[in-house]
């Protein structure tokens, strides 16, 4: 039997026709790439992805399945582990994860992983695979309450439904999804895939309340009173950080939360059919080089903009975002100020914003991040015009809930110390996510959110 | 949570006085504080002041002015009808407390949010004196709500048609020549508050301004509503509305407030059929 040495490509749309539309722009594997891509597994005993795996996926016997067309079964064996597989398999950072572990990555050539779940998932919903008839557990008490329905929430409450406790998950905005519904942009994870997702999650008995800020609606104490036995808190990263340079609150300067709340949440790329409204410059630059940078970059483009700059003040290696959405980004056209930082922003008699001051960086020694770290080069200063600038530096832990905790341990950042059991120092209170690591990957909060489920569901039978 | 339309009455030819159930609401919002509410799918989400609380029966009132279409819609809404979400009560509510003498001033709309403001400040023991403005008598309100309330009340609009001709900063300015007071409130336009900010600080009188701002979330998460206090930013909906009026800096908000104003014009109801903005 002859094998495919190389991964199977991803389909995906063409650069110039994409760039045009907030479509998906990966496609997803055809049945056939999928068979092609599974018949390379090697079956390991010794299953390496497995353990780069944050939700121990059982990788290996889901490749296995769909190598057999058992999709069912690979589709059970995800579910099993991961309660998100359509999101994972799309947002993932699969190359730093389980494909790094396994052994054909030493050759440069891993298995796809999180296209084959992604490719699993998709066949699921196509066919209307929506009760895998689990065995849930019937007891219906103790309340448990989940602040907060991103990544780290839903997989809490999720675990814990299945485990038999009375769940509700306390959401602030009008649609649950967290990150999910806010942060990433159509074309990279459509709606409809976290709606499902999310439609498994209530078919489990999980209840959603939305439009209610735990802390200002209903505070911990009221929940109590309503019998609630346990909390855990999944607030997330919420808070941007700005870069603190004359003219950030100049018009035409978003902070990436706002940019991408307001096309993802409130659709403004359909404005005026949807009324919330986005203004966008002929020329735009964003700051920063993670991956919520690179959605910014590429939404921009797509609301019209004609040249977008990514403005990032280490080089390409540091860059934080994954490699497939810099390639993705670099395709539709997004160019690359790299070893830049801005100086200043500056704007015209009305406060809108015409151009920005930067420098030019060399890198120095390796600092606390790990990386090396920029030096500004004497001299370098220059100014790029642009109307339009999103800081994508990064988030903080939204103080909102935690403000109105003050009992509450929290670390010299503003993050809610935990114990090994995701604890807190509060009576019942878990907390687990990016309010606690800080900004970090969804899979990340989705294994902090199944950690704290078993721990919680410990205390409670205690 | 559903939000349903109890009443909806105009109060002039731009303000309508919205009566709603909100239950959670009403049992926990303060004075100063605000809601955010979304009126259907593809309604924006635009952020009101609560000018009255019932937390026994379960509702709020709220009076806005028809400014966008946004608006527009809402002022449509007949009583059965439902809001489809509404979050709060958001941001800090206002300091009440005995003060002493107080002066409580309000503009065009901001006459509706002054109102519960000094109800509750007059409860906590303080004298009033209420200074209300509009452009014309049509568009000034509650006066006898807010007189009964105040040992002192006077009204102006700008061309004379209710009360006296003139601006609140006028008769402001006679009644600090007069006598010493130990705070002032003022909500309504940029330029009013700025007007009296500018007053006041003469007079190192303690002033106490609340903030209306662009919001997507507010809840702290998008900073759409930032503004510079004393130089450093902070966010209307988390760190406000209140703000010390000596410390804002009004010449941005000012412009902020038109960040999206191009927008807003291409979907009035006279360029576009029936397409909202706030």
């Amino acid at each position: 039997m002859s094998l495919n040495i190389v991964r199977q490509p991803m389909p995906s749309q063409d650069p110039e026709s994409r760039i045009k539309n907030f479509d998906e722009v990966a496609l997803g594997y055809t049945l056939e790439q999928a068979l092609e891509e599974s018949k390379r597994c090697l079956n390991c005993k010794n299953a390496a992805c497995i353990k780069g795996c944050p939700v121990q996926i059982n990788i290996r016997d889901f490749v296995q399945s769909i190598k057999t067309k058992d999709f069912l079964n690979a589709y059970k064996i995800l579910k099993s582990a991961n309660n998100l597989p359509g999101i994972c398999g799309r947002v993932c950072p699969q190359e730093t994860q389980c494909e790094q572990a396994c052994v054909l990555a030493k050759q440069g050539n891993p298995i796809a992983i999180g296209r084959l779940e992604r490719f699993v998932a998709d066949w699921a919903i196509e066919n209307n695979i929506t009760d895998l008839k689990l065995d849930l557990k019937k007891n219906i008490s103790p309340k448990v309450a989940i602040i907060g329905s991103g990544p780290a929430g839903l997989t809490c409450a999720a675990d814990l439904a299945k485990a038999g406790f009375k769940v509700t998950i306390f959401e602030g905005l009008h649609a649950a999804g967290g990150v999910l519904r806010y942060g990433i942009p159509e074309f990279r994870m459509p709606k409809k895939i976290l709606d499902h997702e999310i439609n498994l999650i209530k078919s489990l008995g999980v209840e959603i309340s939305i439009n209610v800020v735990v802390g200002k609606t209903k505070t911990i104490d009221d929940l109590r009173k309503q019998g609630f036995k346990a909390f855990f808190i999944s607030t997330g990263a919420g808070l941007p950080y700005f870069l603190e340079i004359p003219g950030e609150n100049l018009n035409g300067v978003y902070s990436a939360n706002e940019f991408l709340t307001r096309i993802n949440l409130m659709k403004a790329y359909k404005f005026p059919e949807y009324e919330t409204p986005i203004s966008i410059g002929e020329k735009v630059c964003v700051i920063g080089a993670g991956n919520v940078a690179i959605d910014c970059a590429r939404a921009a483009l797509r609301l019209g903009a004609k040249k977008v700059i990514v403005v990032y003040r280490r080089s390409q290696t540091e860059m934080p975002a994954r490699d497939e959405e810099i390639i993705n980004a670099k395709e539709e056209g997004i160019e690359f100020e790299l070893l830049t930082s801005p100086l200043k922003i500056i704007g015209d008699a009305q406060g809108n914003v015409i151009a920005m001051e930067c420098q030019k960086n060399q890198l120095a020694e390796v600092d606390a991040s790990g990386r090396k770290s920029p030096v500004p080069v004497l001299g370098s200063e220059f100014t790029i015009k642009t109307q339009t600038v999103i800081c994508a530096i990064g988030q903080g832990p939204n103080p909102l809930l935690i403000s109105n905790l003050p009992e509450l341990n929290l670390n010299s950042r503003g993050n809610i110390i935990v114990d090994e059991n995701m604890q807190t120092n509060l009576m019942g209170v878990f907390a687990g996510g990016d309010i606690v690591t800080g900004a970090a990957t969804v899979i990340l909060a989705m294994g902090a959110g199944k950690k704290a489920a078993l721990a919680i569901g410990q205390y409670l039978k205690k | 949570m559903s939000h349903r339309i109890i009443n909806n009455e105009f109060l002039n030819q731009q303000v309508f006085r919205l009566t709603v159930e909100a239950a959670d609401i009403a049992a926990k919002i303060k004075p100063g504080q605000f809601i955010i509410l979304r009126l259907d799918e593809k309604a924006e989400r635009i952020p009101l002041t609560v000018s009255q609380a019932n937390p026994q029966q379960g509702y709020i009132q709220l009076i806005i002015q028809k400014i966008g279409t946004s608006t527009i819609r809402l002022s449509e809404l007949k009583p059965g009808d439902i809001i489809q979400d509404m979050i709060g009560p958001l941001g800090q509510p206002t300091e009440i407390k005995n003060y002493g003498k107080v002066i409580c001033i309000a503009g065009g709309v901001g006459i509706a949010e002054i109102y519960p403001l000094a109800a509750a400040l007059k409860n906590a023991g303080n004298t009033l004196s209420s200074i209300i403005g509009a452009r014309n008598k049509d568009l000034l309100m509650l006066e006898q709500e807010i007189k009964q309330l105040s040992s002192c009340f006077y009204s102006v609009t700008d061309d004379g048609s209710a009360g006296a001709k003139g601006n609140v900063g006028d008769i402001l300015k006679k009644l600090l020549t007069e006598q010493s007071y130990d705070i002032v409130f003022a909500v309504g336009p940029v330029a009013m508050m700025k007007a009296i900010a500018e007053l006041t600080k003469k007079y190192k009188l303690k002033t106490i301004v609340s903030l209306n701002s662009i919001m997507v979330d507010g809840t702290g998460m998008c900073g759409s509503c930032r503004v510079s206090i004393a130089g450093k930013t902070k966010f209307v909906c988390v760190d406000g509305p209140d703000f010390d009026a000596h410390l804002v800096d009004f010449a941005e908000l000012a412009m902020r407030q038109k960040r999206f104003t191009k927008q807003e014009k291409h979907c009035l109801p006279e360029n576009k059929e029936h397409k909202a903005c706030h």
